[in-house]
């Protein structure tokens, strides 16, 4: 490791993969520090991404992919069922990841493009200088070393700490805060090619289980709840297993995963004097789905890209570096991460009789034909007790 | 006093995220807990699996 590197990346999962690739190909010197002993496990995801999503990245390989999907289920808390097909759910169809290999696969573009990498290796403070960051100390296997850095992108997931450690207020609110639990089933019976949600309050209070299909008869089969409606005997795991032993009695277990997934709106600065912040530690997971890969891999390279050019500048103040924070806020990714927290809100307030009213009215149009603003409306029409919410949906999807 | 269940952890770093003292810190599969800990319960609510316990003083 050398003791000094244009930028430090904290953190070697997506995020961290593409800004480190992203800032070698700029042709910056970037070194990559993960604290697990291996990259992508153990593995905190169900693994869904977009097709269109993940191409602009990587192209996809049979080596790290488990199953395409060709569509999505949703079943309302009264079993009722609803297709969307390929056609109408555009670009949310897409693949089911392995993602030990596919996390690996992006790190190691990473180092083939000229990176750092090293392992077991954990940012534990930040150097700061002048309220400045200026690299970090690391932990190596006990040895603490200091590596200095134009500029540190922090990419430490879920739990956050670079950026609070450096003044960045990162704390999840607790009620935003998805608490999720999941079993790799094997010998089960499902459609290897069809996501499957299932939603209800008593099921999955303020989230909703999930099912896909990691081959013919695999599949990640998950919860995710509020941390709010989380408590002693009715955590994840308890509502999880309640599930499987109803519909999976026989499904054999091969992989336990926990996580936390943020649903609440993204960090309100995602810059500071050196410091640029990505993916899941910027807050910036779906809050309708969870879904957060693509997002990171989108952040991470903006970051980069924005680095090279302060770097070449001589300039990594929080002003230099605005134009990530502006970047990411004003394109699709901003606008669809802030519409989407608000469908969240509306959504979470939906008892199981206006969720099954929902999802019967949507499961008798003929989506084909529709938008889905014209869905709204035609819920509208067809649901005059829930006018309130579904008027408040129709004016943010507007 | 917050109490670590090391046998149920997942180490998944849920509980980190949620902690507004900063007071967790994941080490690979080893969480632990500094003196900023408030025993504020955060952490033992969100827990997936139920891993953390505020513990009585007197008890410990
Ligand atoms: C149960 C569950 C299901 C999910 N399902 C989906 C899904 O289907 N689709 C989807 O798109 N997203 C899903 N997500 C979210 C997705 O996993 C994340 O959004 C994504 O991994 C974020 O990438 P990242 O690079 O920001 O962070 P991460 O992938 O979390 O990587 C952060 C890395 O930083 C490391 N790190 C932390 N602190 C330090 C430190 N101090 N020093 C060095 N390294 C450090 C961590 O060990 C970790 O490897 C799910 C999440 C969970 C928990």
């Amino acid at each position: 490791m050398k003791r000094r590197y244009d930028v430090l990346v904290v953190g070697g999962g997506p995020g961290g993969a593409l800004a480190a690739r992203t800032a070698a190909e700029k042709g910056l010197s970037a070194c990559l520090i993960e604290k697990r002993p291996a990259i992508g496990v153990p593995v905190r995801c169900a693994e869904g991404i977009g097709k269109e999503a993940l191409k602009e990245f990587i192209e996809p390989d049979d080596r790290w992919i488990s199953a395409e999907v060709h569509g999505a289920q949703i079943v309302a808390p009264d079993g009722t069922s609803m297709t969307v097909e390929q056609k109408m759910a555009g670009s949310k169809v897409g693949y089911i990841l392995d993602r030990k290999i596919f996390d690996r696969e992006l790190v190691w573009q990473a180092a083939a493009a000229g990176a750092d990498v090293f392992v077991k290796t954990r940012a534990v403070a930040p150097i700061m200088e002048d309220g400045r960051v200026r690299g970090a100390t690391v932990a190596f296997c006990g040895e603490d070393r200091k590596v200095a850095a134009d500029l540190v992108i922090a990419a430490d997931g879920i739990e956050s700490k670079f950026a609070r450690w450096c003044g960045l207020d990162t704390t999840v609110p607790m009620r935003e805060l998805m608490s999720c639990a999941q079993y790799v089933l094997t010998d089960i019976d499902i459609d290897p090619h069809l996501t499957v949600f299932y939603f209800g309050n008593r099921i999955a209070p303020e989230g909703y289980i999930w099912v896909f299909p990691k081959g013919e008869r695999t599949a990640n089969v998950g919860i995710g709840i509020s941390g709010r409606k989380s408590k002693d005997g009715h955590r994840a795991r308890h509502l999880l297993d309640r599930f499987i032993a109803d519909r999976f009695p026989r499904g054999k277990m091969v992989e336990c995963i926990v996580g936390g997934v943020s649903v609440c709106r993204p960090l309100p600065c995602t810059v500071a004097d050196g410091l640029i912040v990505v993916g899941d530690a910027a807050r910036l997971a779906d809050p309708m789905t969870g879904g957060g890969i693509a997002n990171a891999m989108i952040t991470g390279r903006l970051a980069a890209e924005v680095a090279a050019g302060c770097i070449s500048k001589g300039d990594v103040s929080r002003d230099a570096l605005m134009p990530y924070d502006d970047g990411w806020r004003l394109s699709r990714m901003g606008k669809s991460l802030e519409k989407n927290y608000r469908i969240k809100e509306i959504f979470i307030t939906l008892d199981d009789a206006k969720l099954n009213a929902l999802i019967q009215s949507a499961s008798r149009l003929d989506l084909k034909d529709f938008s889905v603003l014209t869905l709204v409306r035609e819920l509208i029409q067809r649901n005059p007790k829930m006018l309130l919410e579904l008027k408040s949906l129709y004016s943010v999807l507007k | 006093m917050l109490v670590i269940h090391r046998d149920i952890c997942g180490y998944c770093g849920a509980c980190v995220s949620v902690c507004p003292e900063g007071a967790l810190e994941l080490i690979d599969a080893y969480l632990t807990v500094d003196d900023h800990c408030t025993a504020c319960r955060i952490c033992t609510r969100i827990c997936p699996l139920g891993a953390l316990e505020v513990a009585d003083e007197a008890k410990v």
